[in-house]
């Protein structure tokens, strides 16, 4: 076991101040520390997305992240996307489309969508597809998720026209 | 019912599922989010070799690292029993059942060989390093197909071999004017879903109560097992099913971990938690779908079947564990399929190697015996020279024959297809695709120097296997309901598709009923949600429930409107007379309320807006597919890639259109994974090669064409009222045979793809066999 040392992570805009290992990763800190359980682990060595979080506003695999490099960076997690009782509009297009089943890859797919999305409002049909790539499900066959992103993109589009 | 009740009616509607909210906003419980109070952190040391005897294991550093409470070794726990079979098997297989952490052998890589329990998972982990395992490696049975070999002392690894068939075959192959034989592999591949195995047991010494959280699939039956494991009363096991990120028949099963963290939690006095990494996952948690075929088909000139014969080799891995041989079965059973074959005869050797135990995986048995018998039909085809839709058409059972006894036997009951009309559907599938102008653009595409072609699967699935299930509604002085089940939720929409069956029947706003799944303390019995059971069995108990609380509900409010019962109906949750909209009415509230105990108006009645439903079957039912998809080939890199994928599926009877196609969606694309990518490799030492996702590959949405579904209801299951046939399994059935025939045809070799995955390897090595085929000249020159 090594040393503890400090470190304040901002998550969804809250300040947890925490002494953990070094070795720990962001994802088991988020989890385990700040008690947010939305972020899941499904492979541990970056392929599945599971564990997709933002932080300064990019799509990160928090497996493959340690806590302490998360020290002063805004972290967001699927905890964070909903407004009040306001669903996000890609929580609302997953529930419309049927991009659910299991919900494990579930918050994964909707940090990273959101990241992309709030840096490229006007992605394309295949730059799409590219980014849901990096990420797996294995419950919908995909059908119900590319069809809800495809459909909350075009609602963002429209809501700017 | 009255007609304004059907214009509201909820079954058969896509509504939104209950279960997404939490999901969606990081809400909901999966067991790697339970902890409790001083809970530890369990970690399995796992053997490295394949096949080797154990000396001894070296716990010494284990214990002085920080943060151990205990190390266990098979010594520590040498008074429990190997796992036992969940339902009844074969005595044969009983000396092939798993320890809970090796003995004197080890078995495959991955097998528990210790266990480390620490205050912290990652201090678990460093202390599982310093586990030594000290053995003899020994030659590691590998091969499936090789000639049978001494597993233990006096066991052959051919455990047992499993016979069945029916008819004259040996007159029909003598008879016959075509015989066509193939050899046809499946490739090891499983489940893999996303969330890893976990479980977390806790003693409750004040209640003598054992909890296990993390159930799944059959919570009561492994409440049973677990039970009859630590002698103790059923009532003393309690397991609870939370939020499940996916079955697909691997996860629910009962593992050696899970007994682990049970035993530990009673002995050590504090709770017991296990979350499994992704590389213990793809080594431990249980592989399937190995098998290799030889297949034979008579037929007469006009290509109708007159009997087929099958011998296969089960690669079972390195135990039997708790489904004994029920994969094997159910391959036997359904490799005939929609077809009358009059004569049939199926012999499975049953064998263990030294590679990860198998079991079932979505649609066991069916995804095989359908790559068999189409690569069949396949060839008979092309040996007569005939089309290979009209030889299909030719054999498939009609509606008249229906319901169609087939001398069988599938999950402990006898093969009777309830219902179907399989040339309608295959009709249906191929107008829906435009099959004639397809075959004329792929002729072009051809012609043009594409290499792309078509593959068509016909297939009979299974579902709703009994025997019985029971469900308690109550609808409560708020007016909500609560509905409790036996059934299991494993991500499939269970309680969206059950609360709309209540809601339905009952008469209420199918979001005001909360559907209760997997908790065995709140029901005494239930069977779970495999084998596509829980629509047709779960389904139908909660039916027969829903309407003896409607008929206590309408008894009740009949005698307090002033009405007789048969004048009312129920809408959104509230009793009226379904003539007089407008007059005098009650809500299903306010009639709780006045089934209360201490009620004045409760009479002679029992108390409560309460009653059970039971529902039992002896047969299952039988849904069918026709599956036809549309490959393109790479030649360069000997890459298939689907273009187009059409799921023709009868199921009886809808409860939620959406959730249909998401069950079809989502088998499509794990059959897309076996018959293209997902295979679990092995060196020549048994060493697993496929241990993380990015060796071991699930399709993404770049693998994934866009799927069209037609999903049809023309023939409902006479076996239950409401129809419903299943659908949990009918994506995946007919994958792989449609993709190898599509594979065949685009690159011009009739029956070139005897294996399952086609991976680009594997395609490249047909296309180089062409192509020197292609020039026999300059090959002999």
């Amino acid at each position: 076991m090594s040393e503890l040392v400090d470190v304040t992570l901002n998550v969804n805009g809250q300040p947890y101040a925490l002494r953990v290992e070094p070795r720990r990763t962001l994802l088991d800190t988020i989890r385990d520390e700040c008690g947010l359980t939305g972020t899941h682990m499904g492979c541990e060595h970056g392929v599945c997305g599971a564990c997709t979080v933002l932080v300064d506003g990019d799509p990160i695999r928090a497996c493959l992240m340690f806590a302490v490099q998360a020290q002063g960076s805004a972290i967001r997690t699927v905890e964070g996307l909903a407004r009040g009782g306001d669903l996000h509009l890609l929580q609302r297009a997953l529930i419309t489309h049927h991009g659910v089943q299991c919900g494990f890859c579930t918050p994964g797919f909707l940090m990273l969508v959101t990241g992309v999305l709030e840096r490229e409002p006007d992605i394309g049909d295949e730059a799409l597809l590219d980014v849901l790539a990096s990420n797996l499900c294995r419950c919908t066959g995909y059908q119900g998720i590319v069809a809800a992103m495809r459909a909350a993109v075009a609602e963002l589009r429209g809501l700017r026209e | 019912m009255g007609t304004k009740r059907s214009a509201t009616r909820i079954l058969g509607r896509s509504v939104a599922r209950l279960e997404d909210p939490p999901l969606l906003t990081g809400r909901g419980v999966f067991v790697g989010d339970i902890r409790f109070p001083r809970q530890l952190h369990m970690r399995v040391v796992r053997s490295p070799y394949a096949n080797a005897a154990l000396h001894s294991v070296d716990i010494a550093p284990a214990l002085a690292a920080p943060g151990i409470v205990a190390v266990w070794t098979a010594a520590d726990i040498a008074d429990l029993p190997p796992i036992d079979f969940r339902d009844p098997a074969a005595e044969a297989l009983r000396p092939y059942r798993q320890p809970l952490l090796a003995r004197e052998r080890l078995r495959y890589v991955g097998e528990p060989v210790a266990v480390v329990f620490a205050t912290d998972p990652y201090l678990a982990e460093d202390a599982a390093e310093l586990v030594s395992v000290e053995a003899d490696e020994l030659t590691p049975i590998l091969d499936a197909s090789a000639s049978p070999r001494s597993f233990a002392p006096g066991l052959s690894n051919e455990a047992m071999v499993l016979r069945a068939g029916y008819g004259d075959v040996e007159t029909a192959f003598a008879s016959a004017h075509v015989v066509v034989a193939l050899d046809l592999t499946i490739g090891r591949h499983s489940g893999v879903p996303l969330e890893t195995r976990g479980a977390l047991a806790r003693f409750d010494a004040a209640r003598d109560v054992l909890e296990l959280y993390g159930a799944a699939k059959v919570p009561h039956r492994n409440r049973d097992a677990l039970a009859r494991m630590f002698g103790r009363s059923t009532t003393a096991v309690v397991l609870k099913e939370g939020n499940t990120g996916g079955g697909f028949g691997v996860r629910g099963e009962l593992y050696p971990e899970d007994f682990l963290v049970c035993v530990a939690a009673m002995r050590l006095g504090r709770p017991v938690k296990w979350i499994e990494d992704r590389r213990e996952h793809l080594m431990a948690a249980n592989h399937s779908r190995e098998q290799r075929h030889h297949a034979r088909a008579a037929v007469d000139a006009d290509g109708h079947i007159l009997a087929l014969e099958d011998e296969f080799n089960l690669d079972q891995g390195a135990y039997v564990r708790t489904h004994g041989a029920r994969v094997a079965e159910m391959t036997i059973a359904m490799v005939p399929g929609p077809y009358r074959i009059p004569a049939y005869r199926s012999v499975c050797h049953f064998r263990l190697t030294n590679k990860t135990p198998a079991a079932t995986y979505r649609a066991p048995g069916r995804f095989e015996g359908t790559f068999v018998r189409e690569r069949l039909l396949d060839a008979v085809a092309d040996r007569l020279g005939l089309d290979r839709v009209t030889v299909r058409r030719r054999n498939l059972i009609t509606a008249s024959e229906m319901p169609f006894f087939r001398p069988l036997n599938a999950l402990g009951t006898e093969v009777v297809y309830d219902s179907g009309d399989y040339p309608l559907l295959l009709d249906k599938a191929l107008a829906r695709i435009g099959w004639v102008s397809l075959q004329a653009d792929l002729r072009r595409r051809r012609a043009a120097g594409e290499l792309v072609g078509s593959g068509i699967a016909i297939f009979v699935e299974k579902g709703g296997l009994g025997p019985l299930d029971g469900t308690r509604i109550t609808v409560d002085t708020t007016g909500a309901v609560e509905l409790v089940t036996g059934g299991s939720a494993v991500g499939q929409g269970f309680a969206t598709a059950m609360a709309q069956i209540c809601a339905d029947t009952l008469g209420v706003d199918y979001r005001r009923v909360r559907v209760v799944s997997g908790q065995t303390d709140r029901i005494q019995y239930g069977i779970g949600a495999h084998a596509s059971r829980a629509s047709v069995m779960t389904g139908s108990a909660t039916h027969a429930a829903a309407l003896k609380v409607r008929a206590k509900a309408l008894d009740m409010a009949a005698s307090l409107l002033q009405a007789s019962p048969n004048e009312l109906d129920i809408v959104e949750g509230v009793v009226a007379h379904r003539d007089q909209p407008g007059g005098a009415s009650i809500s299903l509230a306010d009639v709780a309320r006045h089934l209360a105990p201490d009620s004045p108006t409760l009479g002679d009645r029992d108390p409560g807006l309460t009653d059970e439903g039971w529902f039992r079957s002896d047969h299952m039912t039988y849904p069918y597919g026709v599956q036809i998809g549309v490959v393109r080939v790479d030649a360069e890199t000997g890459q298939a890639t689907v273009e187009r994928f059409l799921l023709a599926y009868d199921i009886g009877r809808s409860i939620n259109p959406m959730l249909v196609e998401g069950q079809l969606v989502g088998g499509f694309v794990q059959g897309l994974g076996g018959a293209l990518y997902e295979e679990f490799r092995y060196d020549e030492r048994g060493e697993p090669l496929s241990v993380t996702l990015a060796d071991y590959l699930l399709p993404t949405v770049r693998e994934t064409p866009a799927v069209e579904v037609l999903v049809t209801e023309d023939a409902p299951s006479p076996l239950n009222p409401l129809g419903i046939k299943s659908v949990g399994e009918g994506g995946i059935t007919g994958v792989g045979a449609v993709i190898a025939a599509a594979i065949d045809e685009a690159i011009g070799m009739p029956g070139g793809v005897t294996r399952l995955p086609a991976t680009p390897q594997r395609i490249k090595a047909l296309l180089r066999a062409a192509a020197q085929r292609g020039r026999p000249a300059a090959a002999e020159g």
